[in-house]
């Protein structure tokens, strides 16, 4: 494939050796926007982060640019950022609603985002507007498969 | 004539925008607005900037990476920028070169940031060719084991920014505006700035530099000449940048933190 041979190209020029790290954690019980962001929704209450595979691609988190409690989020739009080798990458949010909660412990220790991605990693808790949303949302299988058929295509 | 036109079919647009001595934050503001509004891909050239300015990225504390005193004392503008990365100070020997692509504008390439910074480096390959020992090392352009260039990234749903701020000449003095980071890629071995950076000016011409550039941009894109008035055009109005000028109140609480924190 074309990217495979851009990307090896790329690792030989740069001499670092080139791993695979397998498939991405992916947990059952949430939804998954195609934009890697994870959904726990309970009742009118929503946990948003970022996916395994998400943190496994972008590298080292250094910061995290938290939202508002009170701001507004919708579908699909971007809330925050987080940084990491030296980029800002929007974090978009897979539902609509109001942010009740983001997690401050972010502030101090970015890395979290990493290390427990689905867990204490999680990013903002959203009250929210419209239940049926989650609908256009991937189930666990279908998001693993979308991963796999991203980093296929590149 | 014909021959290249009829190589270049296929290849994606972009569109070329020359700028001279355009200030920095100036810079930043349409680089933001055209991430975030316009749909067409973008290659910016600055060739320098007017005034001596210090640029920190979107998480920088002024307390940690800058001599703050020095700076209020000499009046040197400080700017937080978009995108990630570290703490640079520019002026006119610095040449700025900036990429904004949609997401699925380079072949095989995924929205990253080191894939993107790789692919940026395999450019940027073509343009040091045969003139110095240029490569991408530990997300740092280098030529040989010091560092010349500056870059910072942003990426979106469906687009990204990869912006570089070339060295190709600097004030000696003016690096003295800057602290030793904490947050150091092991290469640079707690070098201070004069021993860690150097001048592209050592190995290429300004001129040459550029047009070295615009060849390798060529070969990739088909290159479309624009004006700032274009660019202006494109732009939705509602959108406000985020890259700002830090007032100098912010800096002198920045002061005080940092001797609270060398008291606690």
């Amino acid at each position: 494939m074309a990217s495979k041979l851009w990307a090896t190209r790329a690792a030989s020029y740069l001499k670092i050796s080139f791993q695979y790290r397998g498939f991405a954690t992916v947990i059952k019980d949430l939804k998954y926007a195609d934009s890697h962001e994870w959904v726990k929704v309970e009742g009118n209450s929503a946990t948003v982060g970022i996916t395994d595979h998400a943190q496994d691609h972008l590298g080292d988190v250094v910061y995290v640019e938290l939202p508002d409690e009170g701001a507004e989020v919708k579908q699909g739009a971007s809330f925050g950022a987080v940084e990491s080798v030296k980029a800002t990458s929007d974090i978009n949010s897979p539902i609509s609603g109001k942010v009740v909660e983001v997690n401050t412990k972010l502030n101090d220790s970015p890395g979290l985002v990493n290390a427990s991605p689905y867990e204490s990693g999680w990013i903002i808790k959203v009250e929210i507007n419209n239940a049926d949303e989650v609908k256009s949302l991937m189930d666990p299988d279908q998001y693993s498969k979308f991963c796999e058929e991203e980093d296929a295509k590149h | 004539m014909a021959v290249s036109q009829t190589r270049n079919l296929g290849l994606p647009l972009i569109n070329l925008l020359r700028l001279k001595g355009v200030p920095i934050l100036q810079q930043l503001h349409l680089e933001e607005r055209l991430l975030r509004t316009s749909s067409d891909n973008w290659c910016i050239i600055n060739d320098g900037t007017i005034d001596p300015t210090i640029v920190m990225g979107v998480s920088g504390k002024p307390q940690e990476l800058l001599e703050i005193e020095s700076i209020l004392r000499d009046d040197i503008p400080v700017i937080r920028r978009f995108t990630g990365g570290g703490t640079v100070i520019v002026d006119q020997g610095t040449i700025f070169v900036t990429f904004i692509c949609n997401k699925d504008t380079v072949p095989g390439l995924q929205s990253y940031p080191q894939p993107i910074m790789s692919w940026s480096s395999l450019l940027y390959k073509k343009v040091f060719q045969g003139i110095g020992d240029f490569r991408l090392r530990e997300n740092d352009y280098v030529l040989g084991d010091r560092k010349f260039g500056g870059n910072a990234q942003s990426i979106t749903k469906n687009r990204w920014v990869h912006h570089t701020s070339f060295l190709w000449d600097y004030e000696i003095s003016n690096m003295g505006y800057l602290k030793l980071p904490k947050r150091a890629p092991e290469y640079r071995q707690a070098r201070d700035h004069l021993e860690f950076i150097c001048r592209m000016k050592d190995y290429i011409s300004r001129s040459s530099f550029i047009d070295s550039t615009i060849e390798a941009v060529g070969s990739e894109f088909l290159l479309r000449s624009a004006e700032l008035e274009d660019a202006h055009c494109t732009l939705g109005s509602k959108f406000e940048p985020s890259s700002r000028l830090l007032r100098k109140q912010e800096l002198g609480e920045a002061i005080f933190k940092s001797l609270t924190a060398s008291q606690s």
